[in-house]
């Protein structure tokens, strides 16, 4: 027991003294700069206030990016330059191609699906008796990490060979059905949707809580004069409930796009990223940290986040509208 | 229509699209599947963490139901002190990792990015607005972009020939080489949601404290601050499940480090050294889920409001 204290006593000391550091420095820091009176004030003050995430930003993602653009055109050491040459292998290795058909399988299913869903159960709640306990059950599997979801769907996934008992719930249901399981995680290309059902569970309560969040701002007189007008049901969704949360829906859309293609912890979990169902930015760590290719590495990043533009400049397009109308 | 009945209110579901495009009760009993469906996964996990280890091999885990067989001596195991399965001191060095990773990468990005918020909503200057669009794209870069030379960084410094334009940090496999990324990721999103909020903070409120003569530093403290309050918690909870759940960052800037491993990485790396273990691996997994359900729970009322200021009309 002592042993134990001894390791893992200093890390909370560590952390507690770190965090009284950091605001230590700022009160200070603020108390100077707020000395300052006149002509300087203002200056300082955007100094004070932006400074240190400018600074972090620029380390921390500007420069970085830049780097990788550099890396993606250098060889796997990083020594010479070599061209578009990690480019042309991404597109035309036989098993690279693999990994991007499943990263188009994952953009074109989870973020419609998990976001369609999402809308529908927003939709279905609204005003329902014990809103609020449906709401959290859907969303619980939200504060639950890829990697534990995965362990979770395990249970469900699992197969064992036809004389033993099938322990997973798939299995057992598809026995009780009448048909022999498969070893679902194995079987291709099956393995990629049954992993994006475990992502779909994860983000199908976010996009509920954010669209029900939508649909209760409508105004209740605009609905109540459309039903006066005889609007119902399946009209009146598509007339006024989803014209007002249009813009809502494409903002929750876009998120799941940009978070289905960083996606890494699931396949990295549940498969590894073997049998056919890794992915790119799963495949761009592989390349990196266990095959020690960064300029192939680099060159998967780069291609992420030209898939990722068209969403960028969709977004600054609408946050400048909706800034001019403001 | 008389008090009483408004009081009620029990009418307007009459108006709800959703309601009638599928009738009332089949509304409501899908709503209901699906909820149910939802947790089964869940429920599955916390039933097999209760179970002994023959059980887990022999049968499914809808049987601990139908013939209860409970056992806390899983849990007993991943916390006691001893060599657990190879695994020294149990499980409890990596829950405390995991906190000690966790605190300060919410605390430091929420600081500095209320602080830039701020700034960008209410000290104007020329450029300003663009600083904020540059910020709000930086969101959308993968910092699977970031991270090989951000290591860099970590260990060798910048350098541009033989110039040296920053030294190695030699942070990497430290503590402070996990919060610093972390800071450093978070700070796009948060801006922008904190930028949303404070924005909309009354005007005539930061005129009178400017025309008292406060400086912008004790505006933000007194004023800014404290009216934040929705937005800082609902984003506290977002970070905080990003980087308790997080599995790339930790796994990139621990570089292995056995004496700093958060609980999820440990998970990650069970998930194949445990595969015969499923008793530890379950009751180990639902320790990992506590924490960020709590979180969530305490803070959730906080969520829709701080996170949609200004955003939806």
């Amino acid at each position: 027991m002592s042993s134990f204290w001894r390791d893992n006593l200093p890390k909370l000391g560590q952390m507690f003294a770190s965090i009284a550091i950091f605001l230590a420095v700022l009160s200070v820091i603020f108390f100077i700069a707020g000395k300052a009176n006149g002509k300087k004030q203002r200056p300082i003050a955007i100094f004070v206030f932006l400074g240190p995430a400018l600074l972090l930003l620029l380390f921390g993602l500007l420069g970085p990016a830049v780097r990788t653009l550099l890396l993606s055109f250098k060889g796997s050491a990083s020594h010479s330059w070599v061209g578009f040459s990690n480019y042309t292998w991404l597109f035309t290795d036989e098993s690279e191609r693999i990994v991007l058909r499943n990263t188009v399988f994952w953009i074109l299913f989870t973020p419609i699906v998990t976001t369609g869903l999402g809308l529908l159960l927003a939709v279905l709640l609204d005003r329902m008796r014990r809103e609020s306990i449906a709401k959290s059950l859907i969303f619980m599997p939200m504060a639950i990490s890829f990697v534990g979801a995965s362990i979770t769907w395990a249970f469900v996934y699992k197969y064992a060979n036809p004389n033993q008992p099938q322990v997973g719930l798939m299995s057992s249901v598809a026995r009780h059905l009448g048909f022999e399981p498969t070893n679902w995680l194995l079987t291709q290309p099956l393995n990629t949707f049954l992993l994006m059902v475990i992502f779909i569970w994860s983000q199908t309560g976010f996009a509920m809580v954010i669209l029900s969040a939508a649909i209760k701002n409508v105004p209740t007189d605009v609905v109540e004069a459309s039903a006066l007008d005889g609007a119902t049901g399946w009209r009146l969704f598509r007339g006024i409930t989803f014209p007002m949360v249009r813009s809502t829906f494409i903002v929750v859309l876009a998120t799941m796009v940009v978070a289905t293609l960083k996606l890494f912890d699931i396949v990295r979990a549940a498969t590894g990223g073997n049998f056919g169902t890794s992915v790119l930015a799963n495949e761009m760590y592989s390349e990196t940290f266990i095959r020690y290719d960064a300029g192939r590495g680099a060159a998967m990043a780069i291609v992420l986040f030209v898939l990722v533009l068209p969403v960028l400049f969709y977004n600054i397009f609408n946050l400048s509208r909706e800034r001019t109308i403001a | 229509m008389s008090l009483l009945t408004r009081n009620k209110a029990p009418k307007l579901a009459d108006h709800n699209a959703g309601r009638q495009l599928f009738g009332s009760r089949w509304a409501t009993i899908t709503v209901w599947i699906i909820a149910v469906v939802w947790t089964i996964p869940s429920l599955g996990l916390f039933a097999t963490s209760f179970r002994p280890k023959a059980d887990i091999s022999a049968n499914g885990w809808w049987n601990l139901f139908v013939h209860p067989h409970f056992t806390m001596g899983n849990y007993s195991a991943i916390f006691s002190t001893s060599t657990v399965s190879g695994i020294p001191n149990g499980i409890l060095p990596y829950v405390i990792n995991s906190f000690v990773i966790t605190i300060p990468a919410v605390i430091f990005p929420i600081t500095i990015a209320t602080m830039a918020a701020y700034c960008l909503a209410w000290v104007k200057f020329r450029g300003s607005d663009a600083v904020f669009y540059g910020i709000f794209a930086l969101q959308i870069v993968p910092i699977q972009l970031a991270l090989v030379p951000l290591l860099n960084l970590f260990t060798t410094g910048v350098h541009i020939g033989h110039y040296t334009l920053v030294p190695g940090l030699h942070i990497a496999g430290k503590f402070l080489g996990i919060w610093v990324p972390h800071t450093m990721f978070a700070l796009p999103l948060a801006i922008y949601l904190l930028h949303n909020f404070i924005s909309s903070l009354p005007r005539e409120l930061m005129e009178a404290a400017n025309v008292d003569g406060a400086s912008h530093f004790v505006v933000f403290r007194r004023i800014v601050l404290p009216l934040s309050i929705p937005a800082i918690a609902a984003f506290t909870i977002f970070q905080f499940l990003w980087v308790w759940n997080d599995l790339l960052v930790a796994l990139t800037f621990t570089g292995g480090t056995e004496g700093i491993d958060p609980l999820n990485n440990k998970l990650a790396g069970l998930a194949g050294t445990w595969g015969s273990h499923w008793e530890l691996l379950t009751s180990s997994t639902f320790i990992t889920i506590l924490v960020p359900l709590a979180v969530f729970f305490s803070l959730q009322r906080y969520f829709v409001r701080g996170l949609l200021a200004g955003s939806v009309k």
